[in-house]
Formats: structure tokens, sequence, C-alpha cells
């Protein structure tokens, strides 16, 4: 291979793809301080439980693989706001936020990552399985794809039982390049399932730009119309602006409007996985978007909306004490024994194949 | 009792699960209003109505990932995959996904999907539309393995994988669907898990399913004609199987002879053939053999599918040969 060509298989070489400037003007959109406050403390919580997750992974306490949303917390924060406590989510192996933003318990899904007996699945599923069916979180899916199908089934369900139940189903843009993405697209639109794709688009499909590898610019947005489906794109950094459209796409699917498929523009701000420092993309990109960071970005608009500094260091500091109990908890939880090893194969609790 | 062929009682068990269970629901390529290709729905949409026998897209995964979804989420599922060999293109539900929902979710979730599936050969469809795929998903745990051989256990076996709160694959055998049995009157309800001795003997043991049951009974009644006395277990269900019977039997006759319509390698046999070695060795009084597919994708023209497929011949001789 030449220099030239392998300066063009150094993706960190190409022209950084800039994230879109901050709109103000969602300053105004209608959500009420308490929701925002609220919304603000779940960007809280994902960002430290993770930057936690993480630093737990570089004591080798966290052990097989684990995925971050480090940078994307906005996404899973506001379609959690935006959903009712009965709606079924759907999320990939990247999955931590999605979980945590659906009520359940910083605890259990970290020791879950520990590998605990206290771990919200027993330690059998580990970090690319959180589930938490109390809470409406339906399963974490770690070979992309086959989830979307999943959750048409759940959104089937909910039709057939009339419950209004919404189904959202986060997935990130290299899914979009599957097969099960189309089939499941084409086969909600004819079914008219209540359920709301979302794409996070966050430039990366593993390790390649998703550019170099698919038809059309935007991944999920221009392959709405071959569904029938209305082209969304939103700034998935702007947790307010995700609120505004999931609530629009989630209501109108409770009221029998059907599908929808949304692209939220985001950025991861670490690699791929736990084996991946991310150093394909260009410095000048990850600057960037690090100065489009959903958390602080949203702090800044707060204070704008007269929300005092106190009452945000008084929320970041009860997170911090929530993410070093679920700390203790998945510490002090037990390594699973022998007899968790052959349960659960079965709804009688075993694992027998024979007599 | 009524006379049914295999075809209908497919129709029938479902039928029969549907009145019980109003919430039970159906999904597949042509299987409503055109009754399925094998006409194994008709008159299904007529009794229970659109929405709950659907016709889909031809999208393999998208229809097994609703019946998962939907079976998650308090709606079970009869899902049809046309032919068994389009398994292949939604494994990753069957084998990744349904398979393991419940262990990974440390027992949170369940699947109560009965997939339900055209097998096996005869039909000369060629290599694509007619294999024999059991041992695809007896392989993986957190499936039940179900594969009738006549029409009375199509009914009872069809109820008990409904009734079963696991994924349960069903096969239903192509080259069966026009044979007629008698089924009893009234509601038919089976057990996975359980092997029937179809036919007793005290010099060898011949193991087989769907397809192979009735050819192993016929060859049994040559043997007789040469002297030999075979009896034929038809193990119904894989998943769960029915070692006892197995080991049983094989402890009586001391000879053990299976017969699969799968091709060679990883067959279900070989799976019995070692329970057996391990377990009823001393009882043995010569080799474990298996009676197979040749290890080739199946061929199209009839007399080569028939060369291929274990028949009524090669029982015969193989049994004659290995006994003597």
């Amino acid at each position: 291979m030449t220099d030239t060509d392998r300066a063009q298989y150094d993706y960190a070489l190409r022209e950084p793809r800039l994230p879109a400037p901050e709109n103000r003007d969602n300053d105004r959109i209608d959500i009420s301080i308490e929701q925002r406050l609220e919304i603000y403390e779940t960007q809280q919580l994902l960002r430290q439980f993770e930057k936690r997750a993480y630093d737990l992974f570089l004591q080798n306490l966290v052990k097989g693989t684990s995925h971050l949303s480090l940078g994307m917390e906005a996404v899973a924060t506001g379609f959690g706001q935006a959903m009712r406590h009965d709606d079924y989510s759907f999320a990939t192996y990247r999955g931590h936020a999605h979980t945590l933003a659906r009520g359940a318990e910083p605890g259990p899904v970290l020791a879950e990552l520990l590998g605990r007996e206290n771990g919200i699945l027993k330690g059998k599923g580990g970090s690319m399985h959180l589930t938490s069916v109390e809470h409406g979180m339906m399963g974490s899916y770690a070979i992309i794809g086959a989830h979307l199908t999943i959750a048409n089934g759940a959104a089937w369900s909910a039709q057939i039982r009339g419950s209004g139940q919404v189904t959202v189903c986060f997935f990130g843009d290299g899914t979009t390049n599957i097969g099960a993405f189309h089939e499941a697209l084409n086969f909600a639109a004819v079914w008219d399932l209540p359920v709301v794709f979302v794409c996070e688009n966050n430039l990366y499909m593993e390790y390649t730009p998703i550019d170099l590898i698919t038809a059309v610019p935007n991944p999920a947005a221009d392959r709405a119309s071959a569904y029938g489906l209305e082209s969304i794109i939103v700034d998935g950094n702007d947790a307010d602006a995700v609120f505004e459209v999931a609530s629009r796409l989630i209501e109108r699917a409770r009221s029998g409007g059907g599908p929808a498929l949304v692209e939220a523009q985001t950025y991861r701000e670490q690699g791929h996985s736990r084996a991946d420092p991310g150093k394909y993309r260009p410095p000048a990109e990850i600057e960037a978007w690090k100065a489009r960071d959903p958390i602080p970005m949203y702090h800044e608009r707060l204070l704008r909306l007269g929300v005092p500094e106190g009452d945000l260091s008084t929320i970041q500091q009860d997170v911090a004490r929530r993410v070093d109990e679920a700390t203790e908890f998945a510490k002090a939880g037990a390594e699973p024994g022998l007899e968790h090893l052959m349960t659960d194969v079965w709804a009688d609790g075993g694992s027998a194949w024979r007599n | 009792m009524a006379e049914l062929t295999y075809r209908s009682a497919v129709a029938l068990g479902i039928a029969q699960e549907m009145r019980r269970d109003p919430n039970l629901v159906m999904l597949g390529e042509d299987i409503a209003a055109a009754g399925g290709v094998f006409k194994t729905t008709v008159g299904l949409l007529d009794e229970f109505g659109p929405t709950r026998i659907r016709d889909t897209p031809i999208s393999e995964q998208a229809i097994l990932g609703a019946a998962m979804g939907a079976a998650m989420t308090g709606v079970p599922v009869i899902a049809e995959i046309m032919f068994s060999d389009f398994i292949a293109v939604c494994f990753d539900l069957i084998a990744n996904e349904m398979a393991k929902a419940r262990y990974m979710t440390g027992g949170q979730t369940g699947v109560p999907v009965v997939v339900r599936t055209a097998n096996g050969g005869g039909s000369r469809f060629g290599a694509q539309h007619s294999q024999s795929v059991e041992n695809w998903v007896m392989m993986i745990p957190g499936l039940k393995v179900v594969a009738p051989s006549n029409p009375a256990d199509v009914v009872g076996l069809m109820a008990a994988a409904i009734r079963d709160p696991d994924p349960v694959v069903f096969f239903e055998h192509k080259s069966l669907l026009a044979m007629k049995g008698d089924v009893p009157e009234g509601e038919l309800v089976d057990q996975l898990g359980v092997a029937r001795v179809v036919r007793e003997g005290t010099d060898c043991t011949i193991v087989a399913l769907a397809l192979m049951v009735s050819r192993a009974e016929e060859a049994a009644d040559r043997l007789a004609e040469e002297g030999i006395s075979a009896e034929v277990i038809d193990l119904r269900t894989l998943v769960p199987l029915d070692t006892r019977t197995i080991l049983e039997s094989v402890s009586k006759t001391s000879r053990l002879f299976t017969v699969e319509e799968n091709p060679r390698l990883c067959g279900w046999g070989a799976e019995i053939a070692s329970i057996v070695v391990d377990e009823v060795f001393w009882d043995l009084d010569g080799p474990v053999v298996r009676i197979t597919t040749p290890h080739i994708p199946l061929p199209a023209a009839e007399a080569l599918e028939d060369m291929a497929i274990p028949s009524v011949e090669s029982i015969v001789r193989t049994v004659t040969e290995r006994l003597g």
C-alpha cells in the first residue's frame, strides 16, 4: 500500500464532521422547569454512572467488554422523559443509559457489570444484555438488527391488547445497513405498529465512518421514505429537542398514528468499546463535539432560564452520592454461585433437556 | 375417532388451541387468505379472523422478531416459517434471541412461541427446500424440538407445544402431509419429552423420527420375515429427549440402530449413540449403527433423492448386515 493509499484509510486525517451549532431557540420549547430539572438529573446520572463504570474497568473490576454512551446521554434522557411508565424500550449492547433512563436502579445495573449475584440479571447477562422488565426495559440486544423486529412484536402485542403502550427502539447508525432494519421498518409500516425507531447516529459504525459505507448521507432519515415514513433528524445532543420530537412521535403512535423513524445526531466521546481508544477520529472533530457536550450545554440553558447554580450543584452532588452507593452495593455483591449456573433456561427454572 | 390427514391435523391442532386461548395469534407468509402453501392452515382465517391469523411479508426475521416481542409481552404466538431451510435466514432470532432470552435476563422474560415449519425430503424440491434441519435447532440450549410422525401426534403435540411456556420448534414433515391416520375425538393434549415404542421387539432397537418412523416400522415387518425381531421407537421430541425409553429398550435388545433423515455429521443419532455407549455400554452386544442420509446436499432428481434418504430397503439391508 502506498502512503497515499494509507492516508486514505487513516480516517483520523479526514475532514472532521462537525456538529450543528447549538440552537438557543430550544430554550423556548414548552417544558416546565420541573421536567427540565429531571432531565438534567437523568443526564447527570447517566454521565456519572458511566464514568464510574469506566473507572471500574480500569481497576479490572468490570470484565469482558462494555460500550459507553458518554456524550450521547441526551437521546436516552429525552426519550425516557417522554415515555409512559408502561411503554417498552429496546436497546443495543450500548444500553446502560437506556436502562437507567427508564428508572432501573443503578446499584443492580453496576453489579451486573461487575458480574455479581446482586446484578440486575444475576450476573448471567452482563453489560450487553441489560434488561429491567418491571421498568418496561425489555432488553439490550448485542447482535444488531434483530431487536428492531422484536420491538415490532411488543408493539404488535400492545396493538392486539389495546393497551395504548408504545415501543421505543434504539439502535446505532451501523444498524441501518443490516437486513433486519429494513425488514422491521417495512413490517412496522404495513402493520401500522405503535413503535418509534430511534437511530443514534454517532458517525461511526464501530471503527469505520458511517458515511464511507452507507449509500446516503443520513443513514436512517434518508431511508425513511422507502417505508412511507417522515424523514426526521433531531439534535441528539439537546435533550429538550429530543424530548419534543419524542413526545410528538410517541403520542402519535399511541393514538393510532403508526410508526416513526428518528435520526438523532450525536457523538460518542470515547471509542466503540473498552478495547478501542477511538484513534480513527480527527482530533478537531472530537474537540468540536466535546464543545457541544449535552450536559454542560443543558447546564447553561438552565442557568439562562433562571435556575440557581446552587440547585444544579445539589443535583450533581445527589447523583454523585447515588453513584457512590451503587458502587458500594455492586462491590459488596457476592460472585454468583454454582446454584445459578444451571437455572433459568426453561420456564420451570431449570435446564434439563432429558429425563 | 376420525380419520384425518397429517395436513388437516395441523389446522385442527391450531384451531383447538385458538378456541381455548383467545390471546393466541399466528403469523406467517401466505398462511391466512391462501391457507398456507402446504394447505396446513386452511379455514383458520375464516374461524379466527384477520387479527389472529395474519399474513406477513417475506421477512423471516421480522416474522420471528414479531413473534418473540409479542410473546414477551403477554401474547403467545405461533409463527410459520414456510420451509425449514429458511430457518437459516432467521437463525439469529431462533438461536441467539428466543433461546437465550430467559437465561440472559436472569429469568425476567420468557418466549412462549411455537415456530412451525415444513421439514424434510421426498418432494423433489432440491437442496434448498428439502432438508431435515432438526439438528440445527437441537444443538441450541433453550429450544424445545418436536417432530411428529402421524396425525394424532400432530394434534396432541401441537397442543403441548403451544401450552409450553418455552420456545418450541415444531417440524411438520412435507412427505407426511397426505398421510391419513385416526385422531381421537375431543380435546387432545400430548406431552413433550415422551417417546413411544411403536413396535416391540427383542433383537435390536431402531430409533426413528418423523418420516423415518413409518419406514422403520415397515423395515421391522420385513426383518420379522427374516426372523429378526426389531423394536421401533418414535422419538417424537428431540428436546426434551426421552432417554429413559431408549436406554430401557437398548438394555433389553442389546443393539441400537438410528434412522436419521439428516445428513451424517452431528445428526441427533450421534447424540443418542453417545448417551447409549456412555450409559448402557455393558448391555450392548455389538456396535451402535447410524443409518443416515449421506453427508451431501440433497439432489432434486427423484432417483437420486430416493438413493440419498434412508429407505425401507436400506434399513433392512443395514440391520441385517450389521446384526449378522
